[in-house]
């Protein structure tokens, strides 16, 4: 208050310079804050996200073994993985991880989406206790992983679960062992994986087919189209982005799964059931073979990459325009 | 020195100039109205003298002190914006007070003020009631009740009314008028709606694609506007602003219209203007008439001098209760002219329409500035 | 006559075709949830029977006399390698991990988001680009340098236990892990609330700063009173992943006293010592699933939501 009357009572010019020094040095701190308060939250992106895949990306140029070794040994480990890439008689233990990758990712996304898609139409014809029944899809996916797989690797148990179940209900030709057979093992991992997020995807759904215009529905329905038809020819063209966003969660969902395999299989009969996530933890911490699981890190990050990027480059530049 | 200057104010983002050379001044106790179309930097303006934008370069006085590196809370200053901004967590008190808190004025002092805001806003009702459950009128109230508390300087509004409904923007209106009669307090005012400015300024400035067009008091803006923009975007309906040629025959110079049916239209304009038209640049020009200028001939205006009346065929009719708009072709245009309610009319039908030339304004079409 | 007929039989299909269509959509749901709950279900009942019930019996029937007795054995006397002394223990790791972990990470992505939408700068886009592109990378390709440096942290916290006593919590597993997840949930965390903020008006933070608020009196004053439904989202979301986190779990405490819980269940149920008890390892599973359980029961909507935000970009 004194400062106002007295740039009021004075000459107003005479008092100026000296006030904006003033504030001006307080101000400048003012507008740095805001990037003072982000700095060490991106500062900690930097370092410990891509400063660490930078060094993931070294070691993967190294022979580094059992402990880091920094003295760079060109692309061998890259090399080995390139090799192993066709060794499929017997199968490398690469061989098997990414053509289960192949297998489960196909697998899970397409089941995530078909189911999803099928329970969010089924939920939207105006069911009454749909939101009793909602929550019973979708919980699986507050589950863990871990608890996902202790709970169907007792399931899928011969010995104990829907084969012992079955025999006992008089059904004994009934014959389900696929978490024991090195072929079939993958399969468990998709049936345990499409349940605990399948909810998910009918939640994603439901809420874009909420999001659409009734009026769109009842202008075909005077327009003459069948329900079915509707579906087919207006709703599902329009939940397309919707399906890209699925895609998008699911992709990177089914590349990062490692703990699922552990818990559900413990890697499979010799390691048949092993995703690329489980072989850069086996060689990395088990195999000692450093350099090569670093490698196999780098790739995975690379197949991620290649699908996330593009789809945050078009969503940021979107949100500017 | 006038209350409010603002001079030669730029605001440039990267290569974009938004603000270019903008220079302004209100006197105490006036009320200045920023009005264009969206896009023509008015709210930039306005922004920039609350301080939330910061400028280019150009100066911002206010009574007499530089405020341009102040602080929007040093200006001495208070706004009321276009979503009222009232924070929604806090009751209206709350909101009302949160300044004076901010500026640790004790809370007695701050009671007192509240009691006094809430008595000339007729709020008292409502002060324990959250943003979410009062009415739009009632909110455009606290949110005038928040800025009448500071007893500021100078009144900042970003188009306060934009969000109310047709009625209840009449009746705020005649509210800040009132507010402004009553506190004497200098007011910067940014609308879109022409009708807020002239019912509201003691002193308007159109603006488009940053730059001030014409800076004046309303009447001079709307009876002498000095660029074709001006003309067009102040009045409702609009002037009828009509491509025409001028004429000397025998001394008396007149504009030629052409009209749909090939003839032409001759509208003699009286020794003064004449004048200026043949001293013009061209003799193409664009011809402005108010619709009130254009009316039926038993209502025209008994003192104007130049008054031309001429048969039109009239295509459209627009009864709007108290006036009669009549709709005719001249120029390749619609022309819309202003008659009485119970003027008897018929689409379809020739009748005479009076011309006021006294009031008619010229521009050249090239530079779009007035001639006369 | 007859085109009335004709309308009352067309009528009469019609409606007979809406009850088939009403059936067979109801009949769908109904078999689809019982597929959906039967793992719990299985969970439940097994956790609740003893061995020898269980080794003869039907994994769908009913528990003949229910007992608690293997959730007792699990909180208190299961096996986690060599030791036998229940999973209490790492249930409580997982909290000391998790509590300060969401609050951290929280708080600094409400800080974040209402910096990058509120006081914007030059390279914002950027710099969250950046930020968000963290949330999707395979932890894989940063696992292996956070050990190696986590490892330096221990070690050096073990030197300061030697010469001062005490290692002020450097190298501590718990607080490694809480670290870690700190680091790789600002993403999420910074994401969700710059979005929210994103359509937070812009004109009350004018209104403040023409009050005199500052740039933290306006974040505490008026931000975060008007977050609470992102910051439930938020502390649920953050909860629920760093809870049943395995990877990072295993990488960093997989083994010790240090554990957090899902790694626990997970050497339980690997535990091959004497006999596979199943009915501690379904109550162990179960007791590693109530508290994001219970979260999904009590906050479902809000579980939602962050589950949509995370992944619908908007």
């Amino acid at each position: 208050m004194a400062a106002k009357d007295h740039s009021m009572t004075s000459v107003a010019i005479d008092t100026a310079p000296e006030q904006v020094t003033r504030t001006g040095i307080r101000r400048r701190l003012q507008d740095a804050l805001p990037k003072i308060v982000l700095a060490p939250s991106f500062a900690v992106t930097l370092f410990f996200v891509y400063g660490f895949i930078i060094w993931t990306g070294y070691l993967s140029f190294t022979n580094s073994k059992t402990f880091p070794s920094y003295a760079l040994t060109g692309g061998r480990a890259y090399q080995r993985l390139w090799t192993w890439t066709f060794e499929n008689d017997p199968p490398s233990s690469w061989y098997t991880s990414i053509t289960n990758m192949g297998i489960f990712g196909l697998l899970y996304i397409g089941c995530c989406l078909a189911l999803g898609l099928l329970l969010a139409i089924l939920l939207d014809q105006k069911i009454r206790g749909e939101g009793f029944l909602r929550p019973l899809y979708l919980y699986p996916m507050a589950l863990s992983l871990i608890v996902t797989g202790v709970a169907w690797k007792w399931i899928l148990d011969p010995g104990l679960g829907l084969e012992q179940t079955f025999h006992q209900m008089g059904w004994t030709s009934f014959h389900f062992d696929w978490i024991k057979n090195k072929d079939f093992v993958i399969y468990t991992v998709v049936i345990a994986g499409v349940w605990q997020a399948s909810g998910f995807v009918m939640a994603m759904f439901l809420a874009g087919l909420r999001g659409i215009d009734g009026e769109i529905m009842k202008a075909a329905q005077i327009d003459g189209a069948s329900t079915w038809q509707v579906y087919r020819r207006i709703i599902i063209p329009l939940l397309r982005p919707v399906f890209l966003s699925a895609l998008i969660v699911l992709a990177h969902m089914s590349i990062k799964s490692y703990d699922l395999v552990v818990a559900l299989t413990s890697g499979g009969p010799g390691g048949s059931a092993w995703l690329p996530s489980n072989f850069m933890y086996e060689y990395t911490f088990r195999r000692n073979e450093m350099a090569v699981g670093s490698a196999s890190a780098i790739i995975m990050l690379m197949a991620i990459s290649a699908i996330i990027v593009p789809y945050l480059y078009s969503e940021l530049r979107e949100k500017k325009s | 020195m006038a209350f409010l200057e603002i001079s030669d104010l730029r605001k440039r983002f990267g290569s974009l100039e938004i603000l270019k050379g903008i220079n302004l001044s209100l006197d105490k106790g006036g009320f200045l109205v920023l009005v264009g179309p969206s896009g023509c930097g008015k709210s930039t303006l306005l922004n920039s003298i609350a301080g939330l934008e910061p400028i280019t370069s150009g100066d911002i006085r206010i009574d007499g002190r530089r405020v341009a590196d102040l602080h929007p809370s040093k200006r001495d200053i208070a706004m009321v914006f276009q979503s009222y901004a009232l924070y929604p967590n806090m009751t209206v008190e709350g909101n009302i007070s949160f300044g004076m808190e901010m500026r640790k004025i004790p809370l007695a002092e701050r009671k007192a003020a509240i009691e006094r805001v809430s008595k000339v806003l007729q709020i008292g009702h409502l002060l324990d009631r959250k943003p979410g459950q009062l009415s739009g009128g009632q909110r455009q109230r606290v949110a005038m009740g928040r800025a009448l508390v500071r007893d500021p300087k100078l009144f900042l509004f970003d188009e306060p009314l934009s969000n109310l409904d047709a009625k209840l923007r009449v009746d705020m209106r005649t509210e800040i008028k009132r507010l402004h009669d009553t506190t004497g307090t200098s007011m910067v005012y940014v609308t879109h709606d022409q009708v807020e400015a002239m019912t509201l300024a003691t002193k308007i400035a159109v603006m488009r694609d940053g730059e001030v067009q014409q800076f004046g008091i309303p009447s001079e803006i709307y009876n002498n506007p000095t660029t074709i923009f001006v003309a067009d975007f102040m009045g409702s309906p609009a002037m009828n602003l009509l491509p025409a040629r001028v004429e000397n025959t025998g001394g008396s110079v007149s504009v030629v219209l052409a009209r749909a049916d090939g003839d032409e239209l001759r509208l003699a304009v009286g020794e003064e203007k004449g004048k200026l038209l043949l001293r013009g640049p061209t003799p193409n020009l664009i011809v402005g008439i108010r619709p009130e200028a254009l009316t039926d001939p038993a209502g025209a205006d008994r003192h104007a001098k130049n008054v031309v009346e001429a048969e039109c065929q009239i295509e459209v009719v627009e009864p709007a209760g108290s006036d009669t708009f009549a709709v005719t072709r001249l120029a390749g245009k619609d022309v819309v002219a202003r008659l009485r309610g119970d003027a008897l009319v018929h689409a379809g039908q020739k009748t005479f329409l009076a011309f006021n030339m006294d009031k008619a304004v010229f521009f050249d079409p090239a530079t779009e500035r007035r001639i006369a | 006559m007859t085109v009335l007929d004709m309308d009352v039989s067309d009528a009469k299909r019609m409606a007979r075709m809406r009850v088939i269509n009403r059936i067979v959509i109801y009949g769908l749901l109904g078999i689809f949830a019982v597929l959906y709950l039967m793992p719990l279900f299985v969970m439940l009942v097994t956790s609740f029977k003893t061995m020898d019930e269980i080794q003869g019996g039907n994994m769908l029937a009913l528990p003949r006399s229910p007992t608690l007795d293997a959730w007792v054995k699990a909180w208190g006397q299961a096996c986690v390698g060599l030791t036998c002394n229940g999973i209490s223990g790492y249930f409580w790791n997982s909290i000391k991990m998790v509590v300060p972990a969401v609050a951290v990470s929280t708080v600094l992505g409400a800080l974040n988001g209402y910096v990058l939408t509120k006081w914007r700068f030059r390279g914002h886009t950027l710099v969250f680009g950046l930020m968000l592109f963290a949330c999707f990378i395979p932890f894989q390709s940063v696992l292996l340098p956070m050990a190696t440096i986590l490892g330096n942290i221990t070690r050096f916290g073990i030197t300061l236990r030697s010469t001062f006593g005490t290692s002020f919590g450097l190298g501590d597993p718990t607080a490694n892990l809480a670290f870690v997840h700190v680091v790789y949930g600002l993403g999420f965390t910074t994401l969700f609330f710059r979005n929210y903020y994103a359509a937070f008006p812009d004109e009350l933070i004018k209104a403040a700063q023409m009050d005199g608020a500052g740039f933290f009196q306006i974040f505490w004053r008026i931000m975060v009173p008007n977050s609470l439904p992102i910051i439930v989202v938020t502390v649920i979301y953050q909860f629920t992943n760093i809870w049943n986190d395995y990877l990072f779990a295993s990488a960093y405490a997989g083994t010790g006293d240090a554990m957090p819980m899902t790694v626990a269940l997970n050497n339980v149920v690997n535990t091959s010592t004497g006999v596979v008890e199943y009915n501690v390892n379904m109550a162990a599973a179960m007791i590693a699933a109530l508290p994001t359980l219970i979260i999904y029961v009590v906050a479902g909507r809000y579980f939602v939501r962050g589950l949509m935000a995370g992944a619908v970009k908007g």
